[in-house]
């Protein structure tokens, strides 16, 4: 699993450091974003929709993963 | 504000500075004053005028239908019942109160209906309130069926038509409902509460007996003078101003979605309000958006985190699920022409560009 370590980043940043993230990342694997603005609870899934990936879920507090499908 | 609002103000200034409760002739002048823009008022909602109370805001107006309304509902039961899109003041009254149980809406801004009626239902539940119209993202709500679901539970429904009251008519079937003189381009200093006979309402302030709501301390009457005759004149413009600001806020729609690329546009898109439009861009900080276009002269308004004071994204965008930052929120007034449209989407895209250029983006 990829991680991005987006703590102590305001958004947007965090979905900006996912988004420059994916173009590493194989499809089919899951990218793991830690971030610690509340806006990245709301964002992530948003951006998900917006892009066509999937939205795995917040498996613990401040942490979000991704699935890459395309 | 709208020139009627001045105006009245002017002249009420004039004539309308008197306490309407004493009984010298200045204080007679002042009360007939307040009698005819109570009377005004009440003619525009299509109530009595003893139902008609002005209050120094609209939050504190939105406080007192909430406080109060639970207040008199105390021996039916505790819980007050609201939707997730309502405006912060009724969220922070639903804080001071033990038992709130929200209602959640669809991607679009919409009230789920099946769980309103779940909980309007359930046993113990005092008050209902339902906003007429997102104030974030102007998707109206459906308030008659929503209202007919508390009739059919003898619930009250409060309905805060800030957003909505002088641009698109009121609905039918609420209890209590509250608005905001700026809001429809009246002075700053005025709410208004209107509470429909037969409704109990208790005030929650102290030093206080009477079982109807009236201002703490005097009223600022000029200001309620221009209220009035604002709300009056923006009524009568209402229709043709719906028919001219919807096809631009259309235009909005359309062109902001082909011309910007990763660009969300919020709210539903036929039954909205028709002078606000909403869009969230992926990658923007939505405060330097804002300034970029205050520069080129555009006051618009923003439900992202990073332009709130409490650094939380806006609890409308959360509850729809859409995106929240990069958000801007533009609400066309009688002072906004095509022109202006057309130079705000001429500008956006470059703007845009340029905020994400420089986030790497």
């Amino acid at each position: 699993m990829i991680e991005v370590d987006s703590r102590g980043r305001r958004c947007p940043l965090p979905i900006i450091d996912l988004a420059k993230a994916m173009p590493g990342v194989e499809v089919g694997e899951v990218v793991r974003v830690l971030a610690d603005d509340p806006a990245a609870a709301n964002d992530i899934p948003a951006w998900c929709r917006m892009k066509g990936q999937e939205y795995l879920g917040s498996p613990e507090a401040d942490a979000y993963e991704v699935r890459k499908v395309r | 504000m709208h020139p009627v609002a001045r105006q009245a103000l002017l002249a009420a200034l004039e004539d309308g500075w008197a306490d309407p409760d004493r009984l010298y002739a200045a204080g007679r002048r002042a009360q007939q004053l307040r009698e005819a823009a109570t009377a005004t008022v009440a003619q525009c909602i299509g109530v009595r005028p003893d139902e008609v109370t002005f209050l120094p805001s609209g939050t504190a107006a939105a406080h007192a239908a909430v406080l109060g309304g639970l207040a008199g509902r105390a021996r039916a039961g505790k819980t007050f019942v609201h939707s997730a899109i309502e405006h912060s003041a009724v969220l922070h009254a639903a804080a001071r109160h033990e038992q709130a149980r929200e209602v959640g809406v669809d991607r679009l801004g919409r009230l789920d209906l099946t769980a309103w009626g779940e909980a309007v239902s359930a046993p113990g539940t005092a008050l209902a309130a339902l906003i007429s119209a997102s104030h974030e993202v102007g998707t109206v709500q459906p308030i008659e069926e929503a209202a007919a679901v508390c009739a059919d539970n003898g619930v009250p429904l409060y309905v805060d038509a800030a957003q909505s009251l002088g641009h698109s008519p009121v609905p039918a079937g609420w209890s209590l409902l509250t608005a905001s003189a700026r809001k429809w381009g009246g002075p700053a200093g005025v709410g208004l509460l209107v509470v429909r006979k037969g409704v109990r309402w208790l005030s929650p302030y102290p030093g206080d007996d009477l079982h109807r709501p009236h201002a703490e301390g005097s009223v600022n009457l000029p200001e309620i003078v221009a209220a009035a005759a604002s709300l009056r004149a923006v009524m009568a413009e209402a229709e043709a101003e719906a028919a001219r600001l919807g096809p631009l806020i259309e235009k909005i729609r359309e062109k902001v979605a082909e011309t910007v690329p990763d660009v969300e546009i919020v709210g539903d898109p036929d039954v909205r309000l028709p002078h606000l439009v909403t869009f969230s861009c992926l990658y923007v900080d939505g405060e330097a958006l804002l300034h970029a276009l205050d520069r080129h002269g555009f006051a618009v308004s923003s439900g992202s985190s990073c332009t709130a004071s409490t650094l939380r994204p806006s609890h409308v965008l959360e509850a729809m699920g859409v995106l929240s930052h990069g958000n801007v929120r533009v609400s066309l007034h009688r002072g906004s022409t095509e022109a202006d449209v057309d130079r705000f989407l001429a500008v956006l895209p470059g703007l845009v560009e340029a905020i994400r250029k420089e986030a790497g983006m």
